[in-house]
């Protein structure tokens, strides 16, 4: 018996010293490839979209989803994802480009850049200087979505307009009944948070993350669920009555909800003390198997008719200017889709972290979410 | 000719355990000993080929136990570890009480009807194990069918969705047909003129249950309860699904390490403490147990 264990560990070593120097990524196709593999946010596209793609292009598509900027890093930092667009957020750009996990653009093929608003290649310049690695998608904020009359019912009176009704524990202990979701997601939630405590929500202090660590926990209890998905359908459905969430997110439920006709009724609010504005960008993985259909892919959707029918589905703003007399006025003039002068200026920008910092923050997340 | 066919029987097995064991086994165990890095993988050192032996050497020498180390710095960990395993023990010991009547059942029917059981207990396995736990979330949740059936008989409404009863609910749900079958096993092919032989000595029907057909039936407890527990103590969709955030678990927190901190390393560490904690025990008492048993 023992013989063959030993042989079976001596298999697996070898085995194992192979594995360790793989070789680098496989290179591009030629031109004229017919497949697309895309790695999106859920509920992030108007699925007639990549119909029309497929039916101008040729180009079969296979779409992917998530809803953590921490899946999407980690698949991608694997390396050999076979994705060939990838959609990561503003602050997590430059830890891609530093681990030499995107490509840059051939520009050449991406008729329409210019198109792209100068406000949000203004914002994007410190995450990608240049441009050169990625294409602005959407914008969106986080803010409060919650369910009009039981939030009224409960919290007579109050104007749901701060985020101390999602952080003091007095009003969550009035909400608590009815459902509370927060994301799951450490760093959107900390720069709220910091925010809310007058704090600099890129702050490097780990003291001022211990003080949003307090606050969250007293929080906690009246915490239904963490999640970063869940609530759209929790919120459309009546199961709960207020969550933080992404702006689009929260007014696709309104919409599922106004579709189920189940009366219940959606709002959401950037609270006046300010929130988090992120944009999510397109990008190429390196070793990406078809670079060129990708390319094709962001010119499509750099054609202003193409990402107005984009943002009327997600109900996010797009970063196209010439994009914007296009979408429906109803999503175009909701300043929670396109944010007005007034409430940019409540808007902050997440810088990124380092390594060191980003586990802090996550072990105190984690203390937030286990209450140890 | 007989040996070489022993032989062959004999290295089938070991390929089997090298490969989906071994290899991955010490593919972790590897990344362990590494450091996390920005990069493609996102961890260092990687063999470098290209200086031959030397690379390897180096490759050795930048391996360390600083990982560990780690682990045992922060609470959180051996917190987790112990709320896994009681997590575990307590859903072993529902599914003893849940699956003993049904094992019990299903070997006291006649032959023909237990074919029909024993493939009722094993026919929600032909629906995707996610489905499975997500209907659990339709029946669970505020508005759902548990509730609407409280509602018709009259009785209040029970919230137990993302909470621990619901995680030990869908450990119960998902793992009986693990303990239902060893069970079912031992107690289908045990003597009945034992309980003939035990009922003539002047036993009561339920004496004879306890003092012949119980302990007899041990073994098949003890393997159903091993195969659910280990798999239950690392188990990651069901708490993720089902559980609060207070429910801590090990699959929670290498989740954590793997995804949020991109700590590879730190994962891989946390994997092998589990692994070292829980199976090598069990294996060194399954061994103990054979050599009495010889």
């Amino acid at each position: 018996m023992r013989g063959w264990m030993t042989a079976a560990v001596g298999v697996a070593a070898a085995l194992a010293m192979t594995a360790c120097s793989k070789p680098a990524g496989k290179t591009a196709a030629g031109p004229g490839s017919t497949e697309l593999r895309i790695y999106n946010w859920s509920d992030y596209i108007d699925p007639a979209l990549l119909t029309q793609f497929t039916k101008e292009t040729g180009i079969k598509v296979t779409y992917d989803t998530f809803d953590s900027n921490e899946v999407l890093e980690t698949k991608v930092l694997q390396g050999d994802t076979g994705y060939d667009i990838v959609v990561p957020s503003n602050h997590n750009v430059p830890r891609y480009i530093t681990a030499g996990a995107i490509e840059p653009l051939d520009k050449g093929q991406l008729p329409g850049l210019d198109k792209l608003s100068p406000d949000v290649v203004k914002h994007m310049e410190p995450f990608d200087p240049g441009q050169k690695y990625s294409v602005p998608y959407m914008q969106g904020t986080i803010g409060i979505g919650y369910n009009v009359d039981a939030v009224a019912k409960r919290l007579p009176g109050v104007r749901i307009d701060s985020w101390a009704v999602v952080f003091d524990p007095a009003n969550l202990a009035r909400l608590k009944d009815c459902g509370v979701y927060f994301l799951d997601a450490s760093e959107d939630m900390y720069a709220v948070a910091l925010n809310y405590l007058g704090k600099d929500p890129n702050s490097k202090v780990p003291a001022d993350y211990e003080a949003a660590t307090a606050l969250l926990l007293k929080a906690r209890p009246y915490v239904k669920k963490f999640h970063s998905s869940e609530y759209i359908d929790a919120l459309a459905n009546g199961d709960i009555c207020v969550a933080i969430g992404y702006s689009g997110d929260v007014l696709q439920a309104r919409t599922r909800a106004e579709e189920a006709k189940n009366g219940i009724k959606l709002a959401y609010v950037v609270p006046k003390e300010g929130s988090q504005v992120w944009f999510d960008v397109f990008t190429i993985p390196k070793g990406a198997p078809h670079a060129d259909a990708a390319h094709r892919f962001i010119a499509f959707m750099l054609r202003p008719e193409i990402i107005a029918r984009a943002s009327n589905f997600t109900q996010y703003a797009n970063a196209n200017s010439a994009a914007t007399p296009l979408v429906d006025a109803a999503v175009r003039d909701d300043p929670n889709v396109y944010p007005n002068a007034e409430l940019s200026k409540r808007l902050f920008v997440t810088t990124t972290k380092d390594q060191g910092l980003l586990r802090d923050v996550n072990r105190q997340w984690t203390k937030v979410l286990t209450g140890r | 000719m007989r040996r070489a066919r022993s032989g062959l029987a004999a290295i089938l097995p070991g390929l089997w355990l090298a490969i989906f064991f071994a290899f991955p086994f010490l593919l972790v165990a590897k990344l362990s000993a590494s450091d996390s890095a920005l990069a493609i993988p996102p961890y260092t050192p990687r063999i470098d080929w290209s200086q031959g032996l030397a690379g390897v050497r180096a490759f050795f020498a930048a391996l360390d136990g600083e990982t560990y180390v780690r682990l045992t710095r922060d609470s959180l960990y051996v917190d987790a570890w112990l709320s896994s395993l009681r997590i575990a023990a307590i859903a072993a010991g529902l599914l003893l009480l849940v699956g003993y009547p049904i094992a019990y059942g299903v070997a006291r029917c006649p032959p023909r009807l237990r074919q029909a059981l024993v493939m009722a207990v094993i026919l929600p396995f032909w629906t995707s194990f996610l489905i499975r736990i997500y209907a659990w979330i339709a029946i669970l949740k505020p508005a759902g069918v548990l509730n609407g059936l409280l509602a018709a008989v009259g009785l209040p409404p029970v919230d137990i969705l993302n909470t621990e009863a619901a995680v030990l609910l869908g450990l119960v749900y998902a793992y009986l047909p693990f303990m239902v079958l060893p069970l079912y096993a031992v107690l289908e092919r045990q003597d009945e003129s034992l309980i003939e032989a035990a009922q003539d000595l002047g036993c009561t029907p339920l004496q004879a249950f306890w003092r012949v057909t119980f302990p007899l039936s041990l073994p098949g407890a003890a393997a159903g309860a091993l195969l659910c527990f280990i798999p239950m103590a690392g188990e990651f969709v069901i708490p993720d699904l089902l559980g609060g955030s207070e429910t801590l678990m090990l699959g929670r927190v290498i989740w954590t390490e793997f995804f949020a901190n991109r700590d590879w390393p730190a994962a891989s560490a946390v994997a092998i403490v589990l692994l070292a904690t829980l199976v090598i025990p069990i294996l060194l008492f399954e061994r103990q147990q054979a050599k009495v048993t010889r």
